[in-house]
């Protein structure tokens, strides 16, 4: 199944991820994993979190713009060759990653466009989803 | 009043007969100011102009421009025809850049404005019944008092809530059902948004008719406003020089702002070369006062462009009708030489749906050469989340204002609400090369 992961518009300004990291804690919500990608003045935050539907609530709320999209999430094996086997099953079968980022626990969230394929390719290849 | 006329008489004159009644008030006006003004004695004797044989309107060409800067100049009461014992209530503009501007009102005059906004009111189907919540600013500013005098002698029941505290706004019109809403429409929007948030529909509101002025605005923004709030969306013009709002209005066609021309006499001039403009051209619109009292201005130069149309309206009205401003000549912008106004980056930015209709555009000037921003927020619309679909949104919009204004300019998005909202007259333009500061 798809994990559910929240992006936030962020300006490239001091203390703006940081803000967002004390409204989490104040709501006291676990951050899994997150990322972020840069333009010239701005980013996008990316997160993962034990309550998504809260956490953007909170966000809202101080004012943020947020979104939430799926993702896959898959265990990734913790020794060499790890990454590549997964990535080797995902080239195999023609499939583009969007973006890419580690979160707790070893585990890989990936963006592609069918999301129901890869899992089920990924699946018939033994790589264990993460809900 | 009858019908859909306050004043069938002097709004629906022919235009012939309006001349007529122009010629003569005109010249009780130049030599109210001849005998009262030391400033326009000089300036009359020195064109050779004697108010006393004026009797062709046409000669008006004669006399030389009143500006701002003759205002300043004679600050404060300079330009004053009556003495103190006659004037009953003075206004001014902010004068944030030198000098305020002055202006004064006798009893005449306070009962003509009211009764023109009354026009105004009424030729939008302003009623008796209706409640106005009137949050222009009271004070110095013209637009509180000048729309209360007139909601009050309509017979409406008025709200003189004034500008800010925008929640208490919006409570007030929930709780008291107001029918009418008068303020600038940059403040209309904010009061909208804020309203959406607090989760308030504004489709089951009494609210209808919203009367808005005192800054220029653009027809895309009169559908953004309309399609918020719900309502009719009227444009209302008028300067504090020449007596403040209502000097035009438009009537329910919304196909012009009809000048009040019994009371005020308007030509379209060049500002270039200053020759006056035929009916119908482009150019700077330039008013004189034919019956105020205290203080009546001859040939004041607005800086305003705009155009007027003299045919007919479907209303009935015969007063010529002003097209919506595009914008004061001041405020135009000159941008690795272009010119460039506000209004046309506004006209671009209100057609695209995702952005909130909040912006700022921020001029500077780098290794001398002049760079303009334009800000704009993100709202949730626009946002998926791939760096690639918020660049590609930027260059969109960048693409379609060079298209429009021949200016590449530069966006910038930012986080929701941290453009300032207005609570009256917006500031839409910083320009650090003149020493403005964020």
């Amino acid at each position: 199944m798809p994990v559910k992961q929240l992006t936030v518009f962020l300006e490239n300004q001091t203390g703006r991820l940081a803000e967002v990291a004390r409204i989490l804690r104040d709501a006291d919500i676990n951050l899994q994993g997150f990322s972020t990608t840069e333009a010239r003045d701005y980013g996008i935050l990316r997160l993962v979190v034990s309550d998504t539907d809260t956490a953007r609530q909170k966000l809202k709320e101080a004012g943020f713009t947020t979104h939430i999209a799926e993702a896959i999430c898959i265990k990734v094996e913790d020794r060499p060759g790890g990454l590549y086997k997964i990535l080797d099953i995902l080239a195999n079968a023609k499939i583009n990653i969007d973006y890419v980022y580690v979160i707790a626990g070893t585990k890989l969230v990936l963006s592609v466009s069918d999301i129901p394929k890869t899992e089920s390719i990924l699946r018939e290849n033994n790589v264990v989803i993460c809900d | 009043m009858s019908g859909i006329y306050w004043e069938e008489k002097y709004e629906t004159m022919p235009r012939e007969e309006l001349r007529e009644l122009q010629t003569s008030r005109l010249q009780s006006t130049l030599i109210n100011v001849y005998e009262n003004v030391g400033f326009y004695k000089k300036k009359f004797d020195d064109a050779g102009v004697n108010p006393y044989k004026f009797d062709d309107l046409d000669d008006i060409k004669k006399i030389p421009f009143t500006t701002k800067e003759d205002l300043r100049d004679n600050y404060p009461f300079g330009l004053f025809a009556r003495q103190m014992s006659d004037i009953v209530r003075i206004h001014s503009s902010s004068g944030t850049t030198g000098n305020p501007i002055v202006v004064s009102y006798t009893k005449n005059d306070i009962a003509l404005w009211g009764n023109l906004i009354a026009r105004d009111l009424y030729s939008v189907g302003v009623r008796k019944n209706d409640i106005i919540q009137n949050s222009y600013g009271y004070g110095l500013f013209t637009g509180g008092l000048g729309l209360h005098y007139g909601a009050e002698l309509l017979g409406a029941t008025v709200i003189p809530v004034s500008g800010g505290l925008t929640e208490r706004q919006i409570k007030i019109m929930k709780d008291y059902g107001s029918t009418v809403l008068c303020c600038t429409p940059s403040y209309a929007l904010y009061i909208a948004e804020v309203g959406s948030e607090l989760g308030l529909d504004f489709a089951k509101m009494p609210l209808k008719t919203g009367i808005f002025g005192a800054e220029p605005w653009t027809e895309e923004m009169r559908k953004e406003i309309e399609a918020r709030l719900f309502i009719d969306a009227i444009d209302i013009y008028g300067l504090t020089e020449i007596i403040g709002p209502g000097v035009s209005c438009e009537c329910s066609e919304k196909k012009g702002l009809h000048v009040a021309e019994d009371h005020f006499m308007v030509e379209i001039i060049n500002p270039a070369d200053n020759a006056r403009l035929p009916s119908g051209s482009r150019g700077e619109i330039v008013f004189t006062s034919l019956t105020k009292e205290a203080m009546p201005l001859i040939r004041y130069r607005t800086r305003d462009l705009s155009m007027i149309n003299e045919a007919q309206c479907d209303c009935g009205r015969t007063h010529s009708r002003m097209k919506k401003p595009a914008g004061r000549t001041d405020d135009m912008l000159i941008i690795r030489g272009v010119n460039l106004f506000p209004s046309q980056v506004e006209e671009v930015l209100m057609k695209v749906k995702e952005i909130e209709p909040h912006y700022l555009i921020v001029v500077d000037r780098v290794n001398h050469l002049d760079t303009i921003e334009l800000w704009v927020e993100v709202s949730e619309d626009v946002f998926a989340e791939k760096i690639n679909d918020l660049e590609k949104f930027e260059s969109a919009i960048e693409n379609k204002l060079h298209a429009a204004t021949g200016v590449s300019i530069d966006v910038k998005l930012k986080e929701p609400k941290t453009i300032k909202r207005s609570e009256g007259k917006a500031k839409r333009v910083i320009d650090k090369r003149k020493g403005d500061v964020i």
